[in-house]
């Protein structure tokens, strides 16, 4: 094994890769146009060929893996697969060149495209307005709440708190906070669901909304949602949907049904927009009538003649984007919703769901599990056993994981499950594909018993050795300094 | 079956092992009453071939893509070179996410770690974070980073930030009750130092300011660094990544923060997005700062590797104590800017910022020989703002020229009528300047 590599180390003097031709008008001196003082020091970048250039980030690329290297079951981020023709189609021309200013008579191809995902979005969810602003599903989160905040002060009323169950995605209180509300943590059962009477403890005056995820990030569906909507409502607060786990219910139930007065949704989860490697996604955020007011500005609006955007939102929460999202992500979105249709999306959840209860169902006897539990698109199991007799942790298991080509689930969240290994499979994934998973996790259950120094100093057959976290914290090295 | 994985038989197989009969029992735990019971009201399902040419005729509509465009206030025109696109492309890339597992997510955390050490280059700054969503969300987390590590709750904006940005600060101070006000900018497009320093008082946090501001003009720095340290409020610079291909960083001029839109930087213009937006800082804030942030470490074998690091920071730690709820940013495009400055290198990056600046030269120069077209104030970088007459009608020349001749100011200040801001790029050719001059410069 070698270091990985850093292009700076590639650098020759006097090397070139892209290089415009002398300029067609004057020649200027810097100095007097833009001012001596100004003017700075030599810029140290990197000079390096196209060839240089080429290689290096090949051979990056070939240190990563994606879902196109293979089953990628982390769990709460639908890795599912990204269909080329969206690629395709959201690198057409006339989409990328398109300036966020061109007037808009001479945009109504994307503006098209913008108002028809919102109102598809609306449908999907059964909301009844979509912003496309958000970039992310935390900024989906943290829109969402402010639209909240904003509906309530326009109300005249001043609401302090949000409550997130202990199952939560860790945005949802983080968001919560960004939004300048104090956060009630509620605890979930001994079913994994949400404590009913817990709730009903907390739930005052005081509160603004409840943030849930539903199915929640155990993957089990909250029955009881329309008697959580209740006692929400009737004390006056609102019902925040995280639309991360949407996946698993598309065509099956739908949020504004749920009782939901906001919900964001991941594209780049459910609507099968590539990850990229941290992002980006698309957050987009759904109201119920009675908020449409307060969204953020513009919306995708249509009259008679033409798209245009609507900048009439009376009591906005202003922008939350310099522009109006990542509409090349949205477009993708568009493009699998086109492809799938009613029937299509329903399909995904459902073969989503079998996939997750089928893969449970092969695994469940290693595991502390809720046997025979009926899970939604994802499901949690708990490596506690393995912790207590073998002494290998989740963290061993997934890094074991890795050199049998797999990409780990999520591990330790749920928060509130010991040792959790988070196993979201997706519809795109073959029966073939789980069965080498489970099998691969049989095997490597019997090397926990056997030989579990294998799985403590896993991985082995990956591009770099297990790395040290504690030293990168400790040194503080961010930056290339050789 | 689009998408998945599955043959039918396998699907009865699976059904099989779990005891099951159908799919749909695998729902039974969603009460009735919240199931929707009927299909969802979508078009019909179009196959690859339909799709494909549905979406190609959509874009057409998009006229404006193909016109000569000088519109730049804050997503600029410049070439993305081949090279960038074929390499993020590369689907080991594309089609992962949030480098969690380090040992076989080398291939994002090396170019983070290499898109930290170039922009840390190219701002002066000690460190700068995997990035934000865009611009103006970069400078609404920076915003609440200064009124945190302060402990105040105002910021005071020079008037020449580019108004949206202005309107997506104050929507994320509205969560906080962060006050954010506004001086005025002088007849010269610039920012009125005198009013701004009058706004500063005992609550002020930090001071914004943009370079080049959102009018294309080069601001006083030395005013912004003298207020910010006579009145102990940090610095807060929004600025065009390009233009420091030839100006010096904000650094130099005292800034503890800095943030931008990287879009220009190998990034489609998209219609606004996806971009990305930068942040950086000093390294004593660096705990301070919200988002990813990739270290230097080693393997195993003690070999050089990367990982992400000062995770405590973040919301999957922390939950309500963290620094921001930032989880997904843009990865991608961070890794498109990373290819770019890396293949443009030292000299081509210096290249495109001055035949960018050059270009804007020309313009500017040739504009004061014709009687029609007036240049507000001409230290400018990459844009500038001209008052003509007729705006409106020769606008509409320029559209039937398929030219897209800028923005026009009245958009967002009513009072700058016949006014139109202009951005030029290394991609705007001599004769298409000429032309522009010729539509702007008739009686």
């Amino acid at each position: 094994m070698e270091n990985v590599p850093l292009i700076f180390e590639k650098s020759r003097k006097g090397k070139e890769g892209f290089k415009l031709s002398p300029l067609k008008v004057p020649e200027i001196e810097v100095s007097k146009t833009l001012g001596e003082d100004l003017l700075r020091d030599e810029l140290d970048l990197p000079e390096v060929s196209e060839v240089d250039v080429v290689r290096h980030y090949t051979k990056l690329s070939r240190m990563n893996f994606g879902v196109d290297n293979g089953f990628y079951p982390l769990g709460s981020c639908t890795m599912k697969y990204n269909p080329k023709i969206n690629e395709e189609i959201a690198a057409m021309s006339g989409f990328t060149e398109l300036h966020p200013y061109a007037p808009e008579e001479l945009s109504q191809g994307t503006l098209e495209i913008m108002y028809d995902t919102q109102n598809l979005l609306a449908e999907i969810t059964g909301m009844d307005y979509f912003t496309l602003q958000p970039a992310a599903g935390a900024h989906g989160e943290l829109t969402g709440i402010l639209i909240i905040k904003k509906y309530l002060e326009n109300k005249g009323e001043k609401r302090t708190k949000i409550i997130v169950p202990d199952s939560a995605h860790g945005t949802n209180p983080a968001s919560a906070n960004q939004a300048g509300f104090d956060i009630v943590n509620v605890k979930s059962d001994s079913e994994g669901l949400i404590d009913i009477e817990a709730l009903k403890t907390v739930v005052d005056e005081d509160v603004a909304a409840l943030m849930l995820t539903n199915p929640n990030t155990l993957g089990l569906f909250e029955k009881n949602i329309l008697e959580i909507s209740k006692i929400l409502h009737d004390k006056g607060a609102l019902l925040y949907y995280d639309g991360a786990n949407l996946n698993a219910v598309m065509g099956i139930a739908r949020p504004g049904d749920m009782g939901f007065d906001v919900v964001h949704l991941n594209l780049h989860k459910t609507f099968s927009t590539p990850h990229g490697g941290g992002g980006p996604g698309s957050g987009a955020v759904g109201v119920k009538a009675f908020l449409r007011d307060f969204l953020p500005k513009p919306l995708a609006a249509k009259n008679d003649e033409m798209y245009f955007l609507d900048y009439d939102i009376p009591y906005s929460i202003g922008k939350i984007h310099g522009f109006y999202g990542n509409i090349g992500v949205v477009l993708k979105a568009y493009a699998y919703i086109r492809s799938l249709g009613a029937k299509g999306l329903k399909e995904a959840s459902e073969i989503a769901t079998l996939n997750a209860n089928y893969l449970l169902k092969k695994i469940e006897d290693m595991f502390d599990a809720p046997k025979d539990a009926l899970c939604k698109h994802e499901f949690v199991v708990s490596c506690k056993n393995w912790k207590e007799e073998y002494g290998v942790r989740a963290l061993d298991v997934a890094k074991r994981l890795l050199d049998y080509g797999f990409h780990p689930p999520t591990i330790y969240f749920p928060l509130i499950v010991d040792e959790a290994l988070m196993i979201e499979p997706t519809e795109t994934e073959s029966k073939d594909t789980l069965d080498s998973f489970a099998d691969a996790l049989r095997k490597i259950y019997e090397e926990a018993k056997q030989t579990p120094d294998i799985l403590k100093s896993a991985p082995h057959a990956t591009p770099v050795r297990r790395v040290d976290e504690v030293k990168a914290a400790r040194e503080m090295k961010l930056k290339y300094q050789g | 079956m689009r998408y998945i994985g599955h043959a039918p038989s396998q699907i009865d197989e699976m059904l099989e092992t779990l005891g099951i009969s159908s799919i749909e029992s695998l729902f039974n735990d969603i009460p009735d009453n919240v199931k929707l019971n009927r299909e969802m009201n979508l078009p019909r399902p179009l196959d690859e071939i339909e799709l494909k040419r549905e979406l190609l005729n959509i874009s057409k509509k998009n006229k404006a893509a193909d016109y000569v465009n000088f519109i730049g206030a804050g997503a600029y025109d410049h070439y993305v070179p081949a090279v960038v696109k074929a390499l993020v492309s590369r689907s080991e890339f594309y089609t992962s996410y949030t480098p969690y597992q380090a040992e076989r997510s080398q291939g994002t955390l090396a170019a983070i770690f290499e898109y930290q050490t170039m922009m840390a280059r190219l701002t002066g700054m000690d460190v700068v974070n995997a990035s934000i969503y865009d611009g103006a969300s970069s400078l609404g987390e920076a915003i609440l980073m200064a009124c945190n590590i302060k402990k105040k709750n105002k910021v005071v904006f020079s008037g020449a930030i580019h108004p949206e940005y202005l309107t997506t600060a104050k929507t994320y101070g509205f969560g906080n009750g962060i006050d954010i006000v506004s001086s005025v900018y002088t007849s010269s497009c610039e920012t009125d130092w005198k009013q701004l320093e009058k706004l500063v008082d005992d609550n002020t946090a930090a001071i914004v300011i943009s370079m080049p501001n959102f009018f294309g003009v080069i601001e006083d720095v030395k005013q912004a660094e003298k207020i910010a340290q006579a009145k102990d409020v940090m610095l807060i610079v929004s600025t065009n990544p390009i233009t420091l291909g030839l100006l010096k960083p904000p650094s130099d001029y005292g800034a503890d923060i800095v943030v931008g839109e990287g879009q220009p930087l190998g990034n489609s213009l998209n219609f606004g997005g996806p971009y990305l937006g930068f942040m950086g800082t000093k390294a004593k804030y660096m705990r301070r700062m919200p988002g990813r942030i990739v270290g230097e470490t080693v393997d195993a074998d003690g070999k050089r590797a990367f990982v992400l690091t000062l995770q405590a920071r973040e919301q999957h730690i922390r939950r309500e104590k963290a620094t921001s709820n930032i989880c997904s940013n843009q990865a991608l495009n961070a890794l498109a800017a990373t290819i770019y400055l890396a293949y443009l290198g030292k000299n081509g990056f210096r290249d495109v910022a001055y035949h960018s600046h050059a270009n804007t030269q020309y313009f500017i120069n040739e504009a004061k020989k014709l009687d029609h077209i007036k240049i507000i104030n001409p230290k400018v970088f990459n844009e500038v703002v001209v008052e003509v007459n007729d705006l409106d009608k020769k606008y509409q020349t320029a559209i039937e020229h398929k030219m897209l001749p800028g923005l026009k100011l009245n958009k967002f200040y009513p009072e700058q009528k016949n006014r139109l801001l202009i951005a030029f790029t290394e991609k705007r050719t001599k004769q298409e300047i000429q032309e522009l001059l010729k539509v702007l410069g008739v009686s």
